[in-house]
C-alpha cells in the first residue's frame, strides 16, 4: 500500500519532504530548547587565528579570522606584554568565520621577536608570534623580478640542466631505462612525502574550523583521482611524452609549493637565503629533470618539447615564490601543497605501471630496480640537507 | 634582503632578467592594493624610524556605572561602619559584608567573572580606630564557600580559615566575626577558603585600616592624631587607598591585567587630582596573585614609608620605590609642595606590570582648583 502512495505522488515530493522536515525539526529544536534539562550553560567558545602579518613603517598589521559559538569581540591588543593602541576594521563584534584587519602602530624592532596577544571580551587570549621582525616586502617591479628570478633559479634551471643529460641517458639501453625509472620513483616518493609534510605543517596555522589536516588528506586524494582520471581518459595509462608531461606537471606543482615556502620564509625574514641555499636547490631539483627525461628515452624528442617540459616543471616555482612572498592565507597554502602531493602520487602510479610494462622479465622487483629506488630517495634526501631552512 | 638582489645580481643573470621582467609585468596586477610601496630598493624603514609609534594603553572606556564602583571614588571611600558604644564604653563598629558572584569590567571590554565582597573589587575599605570592637556580619551570597580572614590580632576561632571556628561559610550561610581592632596600621582582609589562590585572585580581598589612638601614644601624639580619621590634624592630609591587584582572565595562572584598584590604567586615563600644598598619605596594599612581588614607584619625588603602618616613625625614609610581597602593605607619606603643577607618574616598577595596566598619574594642582576625585 505504501508503495502505491509513493508511486502516486510526484517524484519531487521525496526531494522536498526531507528538506521541509529538516527545517521543521531545526525550528522545533530552537523553539523548545530540548537541551535545557542538561543544564548546558557554558561560556562561549572562541577562536581567533592570525592568518597574515604585515610589518611596515606604520607598525604591525594583522588579518585575523574568528570562530566561535557567539560573535567574538576583540577587547584589547597586547604587544610584548603591553597593552597597545589599535584599530580594527570592521569595528565591533566579529561573526563566525569572518575576518578583520587589526592595525597596531607599534615601534617593532627589526630582526627581533614580537609576541602579540589578542584578548576577547571574555578574557580569553590568543597569541601570535612574529619570529623575526622584517619589513614585509611591498609590491615593486624590481622585487617581483627578483622573486621570479629566485623561482627560476630553484625551478627552471635545475630541471633544464637535468634534461640536458638526455642524450647521454639515451645511450644506456633498456637496463639503464629501468634503472632511471626506479630512480624517478624513488625521487617521486621523496617528493610526495615532503610535499605532504609541508602541507601538514602549514595546515597547523589555519583556523581550527578548516580542519587543516583533513583538508590536506582530502585534497590530496581528490587531486590524485582527478589527475589519474584525466591521464587515463583515453582508456590506457600514459606513456612516453604524455607520461613525461604528467611528470613535469606533478613536479611543477611540487615546485610551486617549494617556491611558496621559500618565498614566504624569505619575506618573513625566517630564512637568510644565501647563494649557498640557491645552489643547494639547484642540485636538489636537478634530479627532477632526469626523472622527466626517463620516459622519453625510447622515442625521438624535439628541442621545443624539452623547453616546454622545463617550463612546465620549473616555472611554477617562480609563481610560488611570488605568492609566498606577497600574499596567501595558510589554508590556501595547505590546499596547494595537497594538490601537489596528489599530482605526484599520480605520476608515481603511472611511472610504476610504465616500469612493470617495460620490464624485460616478469619480475620487476630486482636488485637494480631497488637500487635505483633507494638511490633516488637518497639523492633527494642528501641534497635536501643543503636546503634545510 | 635587498643586498641579495642587487643590480650586480641582475646583471650577472642577464640571461633570465628579460624573462623575469616579462613575468613581472604579468604578475604586477596581483597583490595588495592598499599597501604603501617603498622607494625601489631602498631599505624599508621600520615603524620606530617613522611615525608608527602609538601609545601604550588600552582602547575604550570602562563602564564604572555597570561595575557599580569607580576607582576614583574608591580612593577615599572609607567605610567606618555602624558606630555605637558598648556598656563598657568601648566603641562598637558593625559591618555587613556579603560575598557576591559578579562579572566586572577590569579593562575596557574585558569582563572578569569575579567573586566580590559587597559587589566591588577590592571590597569595602574598613576603617576604625585601634581598640574598637569590630563586628562583621558575613553573609555568603555566592556560589562557593568563603571566609573573611583579617590580618590583625584576634582569637583562633575568628581567624576565618578552614578548620577553626566556623571554618568555611557555605553558600547561603552566614557568620559574625568579632574582635578588637589591633594593632594600628594598614592591614587587609581576604577570603581564606581553599583553593586559596583562586579565592584571592577572583577578587575576595579589601583594605582594613586601623588608625592609631593618640591617647595610647603620648610620645607621638601629633603623628597619631594626623593618622586618625576625623581629627583636625587629619583633615589637611590627602589620603588614598591603593590596592595593587591583578587578574588572570584566561585562568592560566598568569595575570593578563595589573592595576591599582582593579581597573587597568584607570589613573592614567584620568589622573588623581592632588593639591600641591597638602601632604599626601597613601595606604598601599599588595594582593597580586601569581607574581612574587609588586611595587610602587613615584616619579620626581620621594616618600617616607611605614611598613605595615604599625609604627609612627618611618621604617624607610626618603625612598622613591618600595617593593612588597603578597599581603605586604604600608603607608607612604609625601608632598608636592613647591613642585611645578602638572602630571607626576607613579606605577609598578616591574615594567611588565606597568604596561599591563598598573600605570597611574597624580595631577598636582594649585589650591585654587578644587579636588574632584
Amino acid at each position: 500500500m505504501s508503495d502505491k502512495i509513493t508511486q502516486r505522488l510526484p517524484k519531487w515530493t521525496w526531494l522536498i519532504l526531507p528538506v521541509v522536515l529538516l527545517l521543521g525539526s531545526i525550528a522545533l529544536f530552537f523553539a523548545t530548547n530540548p537541551l535545557e534539562p542538561l543544564g548546558v550553560q557554558a561560556p562561549p567558545i572562541e577562536e581567533v587565528t592570525v592568518e597574515r602579518t604585515v610589518l611596515d613603517e606604520e607598525g604591525i598589521h594583522l588579518t585575523v579570522r574568528v570562530n566561535g559559538s557567539e560573535p567574538v569581540k576583540i577587547a584589547q591588543v597586547l604587544v610584548d606584554d603591553a597593552y597597545w593602541e589599535f584599530t580594527q576594521t570592521p569595528k565591533g563584534s566579529l561573526s563566525r568565520l569572518s575576518t578583520a584587519k587589526i592595525d597596531i602602530p607599534y615601534p617593532w624592532v627589526r630582526h627581533e621577536l614580537h609576541e602579540i596577544k589578542l584578548i576577547t571580551s571574555t578574557g580569553a587570549t590568543f597569541s601570535h608570534t612574529i619570529e623575526i621582525a622584517e619589513p614585509t616586502p611591498a609590491w615593486s617591479l624590481q622585487r617581483v623580478g627578483a622573486y621570479i628570478l629566485l623561482g627560476i633559479y630553484i625551478g627552471v634551471i635545475p630541471v633544464g640542466l637535468g634534461l640536458l643529460f638526455y642524450p647521454y641517458l639515451k645511450t644506456l639501453g633498456s637496463k639503464g631505462l629501468n634503472f632511471l625509472l626506479t630512480l624517478t620513483i624513488g625521487l617521486l616518493a621523496y617528493l610526495f612525502i615532503d610535499t605532504l609534510q609541508e602541507g601538514f605543517e602549514i595546515s597547523q596555522q589555519t583556523a581550527g574550523v578548516f580542519s587543516g589536516n583533513l583538508l590536506v588528506w582530502l585534497t590530496t586524494g581528490i587531486a590524485f583521482l582527478i589527475i589519474f582520471a584525466v591521464g587515463r581518459r583515453g582508456g590506457q595509462a600514459p606513456e612516453g611524452l604524455s607520461l613525461a608531461t604528467y611528470l613535469a606537471f606533478g613536479i611543477g606543482l611540487h615546485n610551486l609549493g617549494e617556491g611558496l615556502a621559500v618565498g614566504a620564509a624569505m619575506a618573513s625574514g625566517e630564512a637568510a637565503l644565501g647563494s649557498f641555499l640557491v645552489v643547494g636547490f639547484t642540485l636538489h631539483n636537478l634530479t627532477e629533470g632526469i626523472g622527466i627525461a626517463a620516459p622519453l628515452l625510447s622515442r625521438k624528442t624535439s628541442f621545443g618539447t624539452f623547453v616546454n617540459l622545463t617550463l612546465l616543471a620549473g616555472l611554477p616555482a617562480a609563481a610560488g615564490t611570488l605568492i609566498g612572498a606577497f600574499s596567501y592565507a595558510p589554508h590556501w597554502g595547505a590546499i596547494l601543497f595537497a594538490i601537489g602531493a596528489g599530482a605526484i602520487l599520480q605520476v608515481i602510479v603511472e611511472v610504476g605501471v610504465f616500469l612493470t610494462k617495460n620490464a624485460p622479465s616478469k619480475s620487476w622487483f630486482t636488485v637494480p630496480n631497488l637500487t635505483g629506488f633507494v638511490l633516488g630517495v637518497a639523492i633527494m634526501y642528501g641534497t635536501a640537507l643543503l636546503v634545510a631552512v | 634582503m635587498s643586498p641579495k638582489f642587487s643590480r650586480k645580481f641582475f646583471l650577472k643573470t642577464g640571461l633570465f632578467s628579460g624573462a623575469a621582467t616579462l613575468l613581472g609585468s604579468l604578475f604586477s596586477g596581483l597583490g595588495q592594493k592598499d599597501q604603501p610601496t617603498y622607494n625601489g630598493e631602498q631599505s624599508p624603514k621600520t615603524a620606530a624610524q617613522n611615525k608608527g609609534h602609538g601609545a601604550m594603553t588600552t582602547m575604550g572606556q570602562v563602564d564604572h556605572q555597570r561595575n557599580g564602583f569607580d576607582p576614583h571614588q574608591m580612593l577615599t571611600d572609607w567605610d567606618t561602619g555602624n558606630v555605637s558604644t558598648l556598656p563598657n564604653g568601648q566603641t562598637l563598629r558593625e559591618y555587613e559584608i556579603s560575598a557576591i558572584d559578579k562579572e566586572i569590567e577590569i579593562a575596557p571590554g574585558i569582563f572578569f567573572p569575579a567573586w566580590t565582597y559587597n559587589g566591588r573589587v577590592p571590597g569595602p575599605t574598613l576603617r576604625c580606630t585601634e581598640g574598637d570592637r569590630i563586628r562583621i556580619h558575613f553573609i555568603n551570597a555566592g556560589s562557593h564557600a568563603h571566609t573573611i580572614h583579617f590580618h590583625g590580632i584576634h582569637s583562633s576561632s575568628m581567624d576565618g580559615i578552614p578548620g577553626t571556628g566556623p571554618g568555611m561559610i557555605g553558600p547561603a550561610e552566614s557568620f559574625t566575626y568579632e574582635f578588637d581592632a589591633a594593632p594600628f596600621g594598614c592591614h587587609l582582609y581576604h577570603c581564606h577558603s581553599t583553593p586559596l589562590k583562586r579565592h584571592i585572585h577572583k577578587g575576595l580581598y579589601g583594605a582594613f585600616i586601623v588608625d592609631p589612638d593618640p591617647e595610647r601614644h603620648p610620645e607621638y601624639e601629633d603623628t597619631a592624631r594626623s593618622r586618625l580619621l576625623g581629627t583636625k590634624e587629619n583633615e589637611r592630609w590627602q589620603e588614598f587607598i591603593i590596592v595593587m591587584n591583578g587578574f588572570d582572565t584566561n585562568f592560566d595562572n598568569d595575570n593578563e591585567v595589573y592595576a591599582a584598584n582593579t581597573v587597568a590604567f584607570a589613573y592614567q586615563h584620568k589622573p588623581i587630582k592632588v593639591q600641591h600644598d597638602q601632604p599626601i598619605r597613601v595606604y598601599l596594599i599588595n594582593i597580586t596573585e601569581f607574581d612574587p612581588i609588586n611595587s610602587f614607584h613615584l616619579h620626581a619625588n620621594f616618600f617616607d614609608f611605614y611598613d605595615h603602618g604599625t609604627t609612627l616613625t618611618p621604617t624607610n625614609e626618603n625612598i622613591d620605590t618600595v617593593m612588597m610581597c603578597q599581603a605586604q602593605r604600608g603607608i607612604l607619606e609625601f608632598s608636592f609642595e613647591d613642585f611645578e603643577p602638572g602630571k607626576y607618574m607613579f606605577h609598578a616598577h616591574q615594567s611588565e606590570f606597568a604596561e599591563l595596566g598598573w600605570m597611574s598619574f597624580f595631577d598636582v594642582v594649585n589650591k585654587d582648583a578644587e579636588i574632584s576625585v
